[in-house]
């Protein structure tokens, strides 16, 4: 009795993905469609992308509010590279190593420095959104190569191709989260990071890790939008961190660190994913639906705080 | 009778904390309650100071049958409680802390002055060594658990619980709780204090309850009792609460500390006690060579070799271990699992290519899981939830599992009962005997005679003595306290 109500309360977030997807299922005929089926993924995907990232550094116990920035610096350095050299790749591989190279600095500092993250991000926030705004002289950076919209917007087969990657990589990252040195760590860093420096774990390497890796897929999902929108952008991503962040607090995710999974970030992002999908079905104001978002993280996190009060010794 | 509590049942989902607990406490008198780990005790003392509710039986103060909501309904009652948690708020000074929820005012404003004085008034009439402008974050466990006692004293209660309010107080510390316990009674008060440390029992309770299992299964006086006869009705059968240990020939030097005012080393086989008064400096000699606070170059060698620690990680690498005095903060990644506590800090053991092998995982975590004899119904259940005795053996068993050369013990039998510390014991003279150098903090002297082959004694930040184990509890506070005499003189 006692474990099937915790096993309930456990996956109460994948069975309200699935509530969720059968009731706009029966509410609109044109839900259960190939093409919006497939719109969703493509729409959720960057946000999807960076909460694989986010999740690692909430697990950690920490936070970062530069991802926006990142995703926005990461695509106009990336579409920049792709204009000039006029290979995809390349401008793919600057991106993503630009994103992995603030995630850097930002571990960097924050370990360093011995400032909290949630003070580094908020600065590098404002670094890099600026950065991207000097380095493109606020202008969209236009002309990209016609296959670079393959990363967000092909398929194979009936399969978007951008769901692929995204698969690619939540497999890697539930892996390294849950089978890793680096996994394991994260989640001792963020239950109890005295007890891990006592154990002679050098935390903070590992922190510079974990927000690199952090960057890194931020720079991926600024590529991706990039792709989407055949622009590079230095407005991208504004306010982006805030549904990143939301993402991974449904699925489960403690922002006092030591919880949280790559599965259950992919059942919140998805769950705002279809959210909002399903609010554009029915006709739902847009104004509103931001009022549910709302609602719904106050909501995941008091069933969550309930879950715990109730199972304390 | 002030307080009657009769057939109290309490279970938290599923699991029965209490079955048949039963408590009686007259007026005026000191009521020892002991029980292990697990026994029930916190969870009645939580139920009588309004913390939890009970599931069934009844609760009489005064003949009257009460139930308390609120731990506030308690209080307005007449009862106070000093927690073993240190439930205050950091960055608070001292004053600031006993006064919090019930803040003296002067119209609008905080009178901070009456809360100063007021605060002190208390502080010197239990002669505690602490001020009432000191932040409580630079506060030592043993003057946090001070400042919890002032704070229910300020309340003027008739009946006081401690629970268990010597665990982190040094000898000296501990006989001056005790000369406030018995000034309390002698005006009225009735105190039920809970503890693990029997021996002390014998000085202060008038009468005693002992609980195994959630249920009272022995209460009478206290006159009369002896330890085995206590330890026999907590456990359900008879062991020996002393610990003796074979002495044998030290091998080489493994651990060589050279700092300013403490210099002394540590050989394979040898258990080396250190004691003090509580702010004596032992916990940062500890902390120093662990390169918590990292020590000069060249000041602590290990197997001959002066070593450079700047962190931790240094010091595990070269072989030095610190089982930490404080679990909850340093000790524990409390929402891990077993197994995965066990493996911290060695993971790379049971890793291929940075990638854990669950399975060896498991393998080495039910290995020590069987020879610790952790009591827990799987490696797989999360930290938190043992006992402290059990939580103890997973810090001990991870430090076990990483081999180092060297391991330092800071308080290793702290809130943990009888029968777990009789087996930490053992265990730390199998590491011995293995040829690992151990260092031994503990303010229980009674311990540190069974335990250490050689006592060192430090004083205010030095190393003032170095005795044999045959040495006496008096010696050692001879050397512990001389200053403190002094300063007593002082006030005379």
């Amino acid at each position: 009795m006692l474990s099937r109500s915790r096993a309930l309360q456990k996956f109460l977030p994948f069975i309200s993905l699935a509530v969720l997807f059968v009731a706009l299922s029966i509410a609109s005929p044109y839900f259960l469609t190939a093409t919006n089926l497939s719109s969703v993924i493509r729409q959720t995907a960057v946000i999807n992308t960076m909460a694989l990232g986010m999740t690692l550094v909430i697990v950690s116990g920490g936070i970062d509010l530069s991802v926006g920035s990142i995703l926005a610096f990461s695509g106009v350095m990336g579409t920049m590279t792709m204009v000039d050299s006029g290979s995809v790749l390349m401008g793919i591989a600057v991106g993503v190593a630009c994103g992995a190279f603030w995630g850097f600095a930002n571990g960097l500092m924050i370990s360093a420095l011995r400032i909290p993250p949630f003070i580094v991000t908020l600065g590098t926030l404002g670094i890099v959104r600026g950065m991207s705004l000097v380095i493109s002289g606020g202008l969209p950076v236009v002309g990209l190569p016609e296959e670079h919209s393959f990363l967000g917007e092909g398929s194979i087969g009936p399969v978007p191709f951008v769901l692929v990657v995204l698969a690619g990589c939540a497999v890697i990252m539930h892996f390294a989260l849950h089978s890793t040195k680096l996994g394991r760590y994260t989640y001792a860093i963020g239950s109890n990071e005295h007890a891990a420096t006592y154990a002679g774990i050098a935390v903070g390497r590992y922190k510079v890790a974990i927000y690199a890796l952090c960057g890194l897929l931020t720079g991926l999902a600024g590529m991706i939008e990039t792709s989407r929108l055949m622009t590079g952008q230095p407005t991208a991503g504004v306010s982006y961190e805030l549904q990143v962040i939301a993402a991974v607090v449904i699925g489960g995710g403690s922002l006092a660190g030591g919880e949280g999974s790559v599965i259950g970030t992919l059942i919140g992002a998805f769950i705002m994913g279809l959210l909002s999908n399903g609010s554009d079905l029915l006709g739902v104001n847009p104004y509103w639906q931001q009022v549910i978002i709302g609602a719904i993280i106050i909501m995941a996190v008091a069933v969550d705080q309930a879950r715990k009060r109730r199972f304390a010794t | 009778m002030l307080l009657e509590l009769t057939a109290i049942r309490k279970s938290f989902g599923g699991v029965h904390a209490l079955r048949n607990a039963e408590l009686s406490v007259e007026a005026g008198e000191v009521h020892a309650v002991v029980g292990e780990n697990g026994a029930g005790k916190s969870t009645l003392m939580k139920i009588i100071a309004g913390l939890e509710s009970r599931d069934g039986g009844e609760m009489r103060w005064k003949g009257r049958s009460v139930s308390f909501a609120t731990p506030g309904e308690a209080r307005s009652l007449g009862i106070g409680m000093v927690h073993q948690e240190s439930l205050l708020a950091p960055h608070l000074t001292v004053a600031e802390n006993v006064f919090l929820g019930r803040e003296p005012q002067r119209g609008a404003w905080l009178d901070g002055a009456a809360m100063e004085r007021q605060t002190a008034r208390i502080i010197e009439s239990n002669r505690f060594p602490l001020k009432a402008g000191w932040k409580v974050e630079q506060l030592r466990p043993a003057q946090k658990q001070l400042v919890e006692i002032c704070r229910v004293l300020h309340g003027n209660p008739s009946l006081l619980i401690f629970d268990e309010p010597t665990s982190s107080l040094s000898q000296a510390e501990t006989a001056k709780v005790f000369r406030t316990v018995r000034e309390l009674r002698e005006r009225g008060i009735a105190i039920i204090y809970i503890t693990h440390k029997l021996v002390e029992l014998m000085d202060v309770a008038d009468h005693i309850t002992i609980m195994r299992d959630g249920e009272s299964v022995h209460t009478g006086r206290m006159a009369g009792m002896t330890v085995d006869e206590i330890v026999r009705h907590m456990v359900g059968r008879s062991i020996s609460a002393f610990f003796s240990r074979k002495k044998y020939p030290p091998g080489e030097e493994r651990l060589k500390v050279d700092l300013p005012g403490v210099q002394f080393h540590v050989r394979a086989g040898e258990i080396v006690g250190v004691a003090g008064l509580v702010g004596a400096g032992r916990t940062e000699v500890c902390e120093t060579v662990f390169g918590i606070s990292p020590p000069p170059p060249g000041a602590v060698s290990v197997n001959g070799l002066p070593r450079d620690i700047q962190n931790p990680n240094d010091a595990v690498r070269v072989g030095i271990a610190l089982v930490t005095e404080d679990r909850q903060r340093s000790g524990l990644a409390a929402e891990l699992a077993v197994k995965n506590n066990i493996t911290l800090a060695n993971l790379g053991a049971v890793c291929a290519a940075g990638v854990v092998l669950s399975a060896k995982e498991r393998g080495v975590a039910e290995d020590y899981r069987a020879r610790l004899k952790m009591r827990t119904d799987s490696v797989d259940r999360e930290a938190r939830l043992l006992s402290g005795g059990n939580q103890q053996k997973v810090v001990i068993a991870k430090w076990l599992f990483r081999n180092t050369e060297v391991v330092l013990f800071d308080e290793p039998t702290r809130g943990i009962d009888v029968g777990a510390k009789a087996e930490v014991f053992a265990l730390m003279d199998e590491m011995a005997r293995q040829g690992k150098a151990l260092l031994m903090v503990s303010s229980e002297l009674t311990e540190l005679l069974q335990v250490a082959d050689r006592i060192l004694v430090m004083r205010e930040g030095t190393l003032v003595a170095e005795l044999p184990r045959e040495t006496t509890q008096r010696e050692i506070m001879h050397h512990a306290a001389v200053g403190e005499q002094r300063e007593d003189r002082a006030h005379a």
